[in-house]
């Protein structure tokens, strides 16, 4: 493999060490997706919720995913243009973003973030159906890509439970469909055992992630658990999780954060380290990729932190005790998948939040609702109304969208945030009561 | 005297309010917020002053019980104060005006020009005198229109007289009214009431009345603290401690002029807020309009220009039907397309108009559903609370939606956020507020 390309920094911008080390990961990945059609490397293309990494390299495909190619596209403030390429296409305007940005970049030559073509996928891997959108992206890509595509059904957890029925009906989904399918395109012969291998080490590197996202129980904290966060799922959402360079990175930012906290420290921000932690807050909801600096910055620059979030656990909720377990392969995988956070009904979702907020002692609730994201956004009020009641915290409601910059606007963001965060300070002080 | 002032720094209009010490409101000012928020805020505050002078000649006079003769002093007062203000900003386009009559384009025709705009403006102050008499009628209070439109017509009389183009003084004036526009308030306002003063002494019946005006002129009011809100407030030259969100100056606002209130609408220019506060006027809970401002005072003010009316003849007029129409949208382009469908088809503009302030209504009953309802007494604030037509749709639906609950609107609603901002500024003074020193 050709060594990764690194681009440098803006001087202006600061960053952890553990995040130029996920960003040399996730460079390194690109370049070998984009690679593939030279090495032979076959690939999947599949989603963040339910990405069974394990499993794609017991068959020695490469992992593909859309999504994760949309916020590229977004962070790089390209979406924009593909988006408008897919609504010229025929696109409805309430139609997901990732998936716009996405078809619209395959409409512009498929580029990634390395500037290179990303390869046509040989497989498309649909492992969690949560999101209806999904299904109907994968249609589109079938339809583009016409290579053989595996519908994985993931049972919503409606009853708040995963029932051992559900495990059955995944673990057979596995034997039946989904492993026949992968070796035909692959052409590799399933082992049980180098999969269990693999569970064992994303084990290994999610204990230290849960580590890692409770860290914000700290006061400070030493970590922003949405905005850092983002960086820190990186690699165990994505395409190393089950492998030692995911071992490694949790490792190394293990120690990082752990440095911070021995020191008392904040988390590191684009503008150097974080000044006296005003607020603390649990965020629900994924946040904009378009503005992401921007979006952070209103918050920095207010003093206020997220200890927690809900938008770290749609890879997958270790913090709730769940890990990847080598003696029981399949069945391990199913719960994995059974678990990410928008496959959970509204009444666990509201539980989540509402542990968040006592055990990280936040001051609120922060959603940030997404225009284009029914997973995530449906039901939002209620959750809100919801925790306020249990908590007595003061919650508060942005709106913004994931990588479509028309609908971020930052005035009124920041307005609201601003608001927020005067009336958590009055309602925290009490000294605000009229003469 | 110490004074806290609050400005509220909207899309459409700036507003200041003074507090004095024991929480009372000493003067209120408004002016357009222009491009120019700095000297909106100028303008503002300084009109919120010269209102403040005149509550202070009121409490010299006896507060409430002011004899005929005292009120009349006052209402003359007020009226060589306007002058005096209109002849200083007159004096201020005249140079202006003059400056620009320079290069290649007036080598030959300058001097011509410039004695064309020294008469029109000696023509311009001949008539301030008498637009300015006590019950004089002016169309506006703001000096660009004012002066703008007498201008236009005396800069047609003197270019016939003294065979001026026409054109050529109306382009000067246009380029010359946003330079004056956008320059902070000259000369201090001291010299001008002095001279206000002056002007209307000569038929003064009763002298203790100037001794007293005179007393209260002396009274100096002190800028203790200041609290911006609204829009524009990021771009002020305030610290951070001096700026506040509009949605807690909203709420504490309303709760001084209605202790009562516990759900507060806000529908201004560009957007519509739903807030519910606590028995302190604390913030408990908001909603807003996203980025699109549809539904907004914008809205009434596009759907005004396609019908070719005035922004304040929409309420009356909707106000006359008895069978709104129904429109579907508040989306301003669609709302427009629907307009001029439905004019087409021959449905009366009253019965469109009431669809419309119904359909803003409605938008506005779901924004404050979602901050959490109304429970007990509202509050209905913003540019739009004047508008009769709105006012009427929203307490139809909040009936259906909540029964009998009171609603509140002050005809100074405009100021609540202003208010609001005075009274944070009056605590922050006192070292009472959090997060804001004093």
């Amino acid at each position: 493999m050709k060594p990764s390309i690194v681009k440098a920094q803006p001087g202006d911008v600061e960053k952890d060490a553990s995040m130029i080390k996920q960003k040399q990961m996730m460079a390194a990945h690109y370049e070998r997706l984009s690679n593939a059609p030279e090495t032979g490397e076959k690939v999947a293309s599949t989603f963040v919720p339910g990405n069974l990494n394990e499993l794609l390299m017991c068959f020695d495909l490469v992992n593909n995913l859309p999504e994760v190619n949309a916020i590229q596209s977004g962070l790089r403030k390209k979406s924009g243009q593909y988006i408008m390429e897919a609504e010229r296409a025929g696109h409805s305007e309430d139609v997901c973003t990732y998936v716009k940005s996405d078809i619209g970049m395959m409409m512009k030559g498929n580029i990634g973030p390395n500037g290179r073509e990303l390869p046509k996928p040989d497989v498309l891997l649909l492992s969690y159906t949560g999101c209806f959108t999904f299904l109907k992206w994968f249609e589109l890509l079938r339809e583009q890509y016409k290579c053989p595509t595996i519908f994985l059904q993931t049972p919503y957890m409606a009853d708040g439970k995963v029932t051992p029925n559900m495990i059955q009906y995944m673990v057979k989904q596995f034997k039946e469909t989904v492993i026949p399918t992968l070796e035909e395109v692959s052409g590799v012969k399933f082992d049980i055992d180098r999969l269990r291998e693999y569970l064992a080490k994303s084990a290994k590197a999610e204990d230290d992630l849960v580590y890692i996202l409770e860290t914000g129980k700290n006061k400070p904290s030493p970590i922003d658990a949405y905005f850092g966060g983002i960086y820190y799922i990186g690699p165990i959402f994505g395409a190393f999780r089950g492998t030692d360079d995911a071992i490694d990175y949790y490792k190394f930012l293990r120690e990082e954060v752990d440095q911070r906290m021995l020191k008392g420290l904040g988390p590191v921000t684009p503008d150097g380290p974080m000044g006296e932690e005003k607020y603390r807050l649990v965020v629900e909801g994924p946040p904009n990729y378009t503005s992401f600096r921007q979006f952070w910055k209103m918050f920095y620059e207010e003093g206020a932190t997220v200890v927690a979030s809900s938008y770290t656990k749609v890879g997958g909720t270790y913090d709730y005790g769940f890990r990847h377990d080598p003696d029981r392969p399949l069945e391990s995988l199913a719960e994995y998948c059974l678990g990410v956070y928008t496959n959970r009904s509204l009444p666990m979702r509201i539980d989540m939040l509402t542990d968040y907020i006592n055990e990280y002692e936040a001051d609120g609730l922060l959603i940030n609702s997404i225009k284009s994201c029914n997973s995530f956004s449906a039901g939002q009020l209620l959750i809100m109304r919801e925790v306020e009641k249990r908590t007595g915290k003061p919650a508060a409601f942005i709106e913004t969208d994931l990588v479509d910059p028309r609908y971020f606007s930052a005035a009124n963001v920041k307005n609201r945030l601003e608001s927020y965060f005067q009336m958590v300070e009055q309602k925290r002080s009490g000294k605000g009561a009229a003469a | 005297m110490k004074t806290f002032i609050g400005i509220d720094l909207g899309s459409t209009t700036t507003k200041a309010v003074l507090l004095d010490e024991s929480e009372r409101i000493l003067g209120r000012g408004i002016t357009n917020s222009r491009s120019n928020y700095e000297t909106a805020c100028n303008v503002a505050t300084e009109e919120a002053k010269i209102d403040a002078r005149f509550t202070l000649f009121r409490r010299e006079f006896g507060d409430g019980n002011l004899t005929a003769e005292a009120e009349e002093f006052l209402a003359k007062l007020e009226s060589s104060f306007r002058l005096e203000q209109f002849l200083e900003q007159l004096d201020d386009l005249e140079e202006t005006c003059t400056a620009m009559v320079k290069g290649d384009r007036f080598a030959t025709t300058g001097d011509a020009v410039k004695a064309a705009l020294a008469e029109v403006f000696v023509r311009l102050r001949k008539e301030a005198g008498p637009m300015y008499e006590p019950g004089a009628e002016r169309k506006s209070d703001f000096f660009r229109d004012i002066a703008g439109s007498r201008y236009l017509n005396l800069a047609e009389e003197v270019g016939n007289e003294m065979d001026v183009a026409h054109d050529v003084l109306l382009n000067i004036y246009d380029k010359s009214i946003i330079a004056v526009e956008n320059r902070p308030p000259a000369g201090s306002l001291d010299e001008k009431f002095a001279r206000a003063m002056e002007r209307i002494t000569d038929g003064v019946v009763d002298p203790s009345l100037s001794e007293k005006a005179a007393r209260a002129l002396a009274v100096e009011l002190e800028e203790t603290y200041l609290v911006g809100t609204g829009y524009g407030r990021v771009t002020l030259p305030f610290s951070k401690e001096h700026i506040r969100s509009e949605i807690l100056c909203h709420g504490l606002g309303a709760h001084m002029m209605y202790p009562k209130t516990r759900t507060v609408l806000d529908i201004g220019g560009q957007d519509t807020k739903g807030i519910q506060i606590d028995e302190n006027g604390i913030v408990e809970n908001f909603q807003m309009n996203d980025r699109c401002a549809a539904g907004c005072g914008r809205y009434l003010g596009y759907i005004a220009d396609e019908m070719n009316m005035g922004l304040h003849e929409l309420g009356p007029l909707a106000m006359k039907s008895s069978k709104p129409a129904r429109i579907n949208s508040t989306c301003t382009v669609f709302a427009g397309a629907e307009l001029r469908d439905r004019l087409a088809l021959g449905e009366a503009r009253e019965d469109i108009l009431a669809g419309l302030h119904r359909a803003i209504v409605l938008r506005a009953i779901s924004i404050i559903s979602r901050s959490g309802g109304v429970t007990d007494e509202m509050t209905f604030t913003g540019g739009v609370a004047k508008n009769e037509a709105a006012v009427r749709e929203l307490r139809k639906l909040i009936l259906e939606n909540y029964g009998e609950v009171t609603i509140n609107i002050d005809p100074d609603s405009i100021y609540t956020g202003a208010l609001g901002g005075a009274e944070f500024a009056r605590r922050a003074a006192e070292g009472r507020v959090e997060g804001v020193e004093a």
